[in-house]
């Protein structure tokens, strides 16, 4: 959702027209030929400057990439042979890693619960921060508004682990603030962590706790954004209030309201590793319902050591990932060439 | 819900600057509103608060009464405990904060510079760049091919870098300072400069950052926090045999077992009656709240960098 920002240049067309003139050869003598050198030495210092993170992108970006090959062979490290090596060297299998995943009861759950969950919180995502926002630029004090702006983003700030010890505090068994309210009032006390029941709407609504101050912020600038002259030109017209959000505001934040909904959609592989997987303490009585494939593939990569499995999860994960924030991207682009992501 | 405007257009006529002060919901929707965003904001904030006093009650009346948010028995023992535990919670703090400055920097440099040159409309390679950080944010390795590198062919198990490498370059800060460079710094004012004899490294460190201050703040801050809070690295590639090097999230993340271990461990010499009456309830919250109040407190100073970060990002810059 973060990323919807545009690749593209926000130059005007006048600019870059002066821009290309200053490319086009000039002849070898007096003001040009001394621009020209300077180009040339221009680019040399950029990309020394560039150098640095041109490293970092190759080794933490696009290394990983090739790393995905892992998911067609049998890993064997070679003694005294770097990684690439071995990996090249190791035995081709083609598919089988992936068909033994899928011979796995695991492999249908984690894919259900990643897109299930995923399609609950887009939803909830753009309904829930857009209704505040608007109920929000109401408020008569905007020194209320702005406490209340402060207090509801601060969980978007919390770390997952921090966040876990607040359900904790709500949810423990024997200590828990819900289970003692549950007995206050005659009812039996509830295990929380073992009951898998619960957990759908537990963590749909602690997600939407934690984020929904990030969407709210987001459209909220927007709406202070929108020309103050077309509330008085529609007071004026005699609109009431609930007209002038239908009228007005709710169509002036659409494109960007739709460009969020796609671009999350195009994420609908990606999971919140924290939420699935500290939040519910890794329980295991949980798992069928807070399995995503991000924790089934850390699962299996550092708890089954099942090289195949997380390999061949992961990747699965990377490809329909690359499918939809693509797809994603190309409708926001035919919606509107100005944003979207390239 | 709504009021009629006509009858505020009537009295608002005269003075047409207050137009905006008549066009509101009614008094009552208002105070409706304002109920909600209470609730809400206490719903955000409470859980903190809950946690905080949890940490300062006694042991015995949490085993007695539960988690409460007025205990039956205040108490700073905990923070007393914490203090005892320097050994351990004391260095993971310095290595949370070690991590996060060390890697903020670090960030702040790596982002800055490539955002710098891709805003150099007339660089050779500026495509060529574009296209590097752009294919990340469509396709990436994923977890397993990222820990196979990291672990077997970058050697980086273990290390603090670490916990500081893979978090500090993102092609979305890159973005935001390229779009905030290019629309902020004067093309005249680096030409000159240039035309003057300054090399494009001059150029950038003594005028560009200089001038840029606001959108390095807001990466710095994206930056700090996001060290602060991780857990992740430490998680994938910190083995328990070098607990020395967890950072605070991790520590929390795997108390049960540390607080375990520290009782059966004699190398923290705590004396055994000491280590009896340690109150590993108020100690686990108490170390949530040393790990939470850098954030809670700074974070409302530093949130209108955040918002201008936020905005400049999913708003067209």
């Amino acid at each position: 959702m973060s990323d919807s920002v545009t690749l593209q240049d926000t130059e005007r067309p006048e600019r870059r027209k002066r821009n290309l003139s200053r490319r086009t050869p000039h002849p070898p003598t007096g003001v040009g030929s001394r621009l020209k050198r300077i180009l040339n030495v221009d680019d040399l210092e950029l990309s020394l400057l560039a150098l640095p993170t041109f490293v970092w992108y190759i080794l933490f970006a696009y290394l990983p990439m090739f790393g995905i090959i892992i998911a067609f062979v049998r890993y064997k490290p070679i003694r005294g042979a770097n990684f690439l090596v071995s990996l090249l060297r190791s035995e081709f299998v083609g598919l089988y890693n992936f068909k033994f995943l899928f011979t796995t009861p695991d492999a249908a759950i984690v894919f259900r619960n990643t897109l299930g969950y995923n399609i609950v919180f887009i939803i909830m995502g753009v309904v829930v921060p857009l209704t505040l926002a608007v109920m929000m630029s109401m408020l008569y004090s905007q020194r209320l508004a702005k406490i209340c702006q402060t207090a509801i983003f601060l969980p978007y700030f919390l770390s997952w682990v921090v966040v876990s010890y607040f359900g904790m505090a709500f949810l423990s068994v024997n200590r828990g603030l819900v289970n003692q309210i549950l007995t206050a009032v005659g009812r039996d006390p509830v295990q929380w962590y073992m009951s898998p029941q619960y957990w759908p709407y537990i963590l749909v609504g602690v997600n939407l706790w934690k984020n929904v101050g990030y969407g709210m912020v987001l459209y909220l600038a927007s709406i202070t954004n929108i020309d103050a002259t077309l509330y008085e030109a529609a007071v004026v017209d005699g609109a009431s209030k609930w007209q002038q959000v239908k009228h007005i505001t709710l169509p002036l934040l659409k494109p960007m309201v739709i460009i969020l909904f796609i671009l999350s959609v195009g994420g609908i592989f990606y999971s919140d590793f924290g939420l699935f997987y500290i939040m519910p303490r890794n329980q295991g009585a949980l798992s069928n319902v807070t399995q995503t494939i991000d924790v089934y593939v850390y699962k299996a990569l550092m708890q089954m050591n099942n090289l195949g499995f997380a390999s061949a999860a992961s990747f699965l994960q990377s490809v329909f990932g690359f499918i939809t924030i693509f797809a994603a991207n190309t409708v926001v682009k035919k919606l509107d060439p100005e944003r979207g992501l390239f | 819900m709504a009021v009629r405007s006509t009858t505020i257009l009537s009295r608002s006529r005269g003075e047409p600057d207050s137009a905006m002060r008549f066009n509101r919901v009614s008094p009552l929707v208002n105070a409706l509103f304002s109920a909600v965003f209470i609730v809400l904001a206490l719903a955000a904030t409470l859980p903190l608060v809950f946690v905080i006093t949890i940490s300062l009650s006694s042991d015995q009346s949490i085993q007695m009464y539960g988690y409460r948010f007025i205990p039956k028995e205040w108490t700073t023992a905990a923070y007393s405990y914490l203090w005892l535990l320097q050994d351990y919670v004391g260095r993971a703090f310095l290595v949370s904060v070690g991590t996060t400055v060390v890697g903020t920097g670090l960030g702040i440099l790596l982002n800055s510079t490539l955002g710098y040159v891709l805003s150099r409309r007339s660089y050779a390679l500026r495509k060529f760049f574009t296209i590097l950080i752009f294919i990340p944010m469509l396709f990436n390795g994923g977890l397993v091919a990222s820990y196979m590198i990291n672990t077997q062919l970058l050697k980086l198990g273990n290390t603090y870098w670490a916990l500081i490498l893979p978090l500090t370059t993102s092609s979305f800060f890159i973005i935001i300072l390229r779009t905030f460079f290019q629309t902020t710094i004067p093309e005249e004012v680096i030409e000159s400069a240039r035309i003057d004899g300054a090399s494009q490294f001059r150029v950038f460190f003594s005028i560009v950052l200089p001038l840029s201050l606001p959108a390095i703040a807001t990466i710095g801050l994206f930056l700090s926090f996001a060290y602060w809070n991780s857990w992740f690295p430490a998680l994938m590639y910190i083995q328990s045999t070098h607990a020395y090097m967890y950072p605070l999230q991790y520590v929390l993340m795997s108390i049960e077992r540390t607080i375990q271990d520290l009782v059966r461990n004699a190398q923290f010499m705590l004396p055994a009656e000491t280590l009896q009456g340690l109150p590993t309830e108020a100690v686990r919250m108490a170390i949530v709240v040393v790990a939470v109040l850098p954030i809670a407190l700074s974070y409302p100073f530093f949130q209108k960098y955040f918002i201008s970060g936020l905005t400049i990002g999913a708003i067209k810059g």
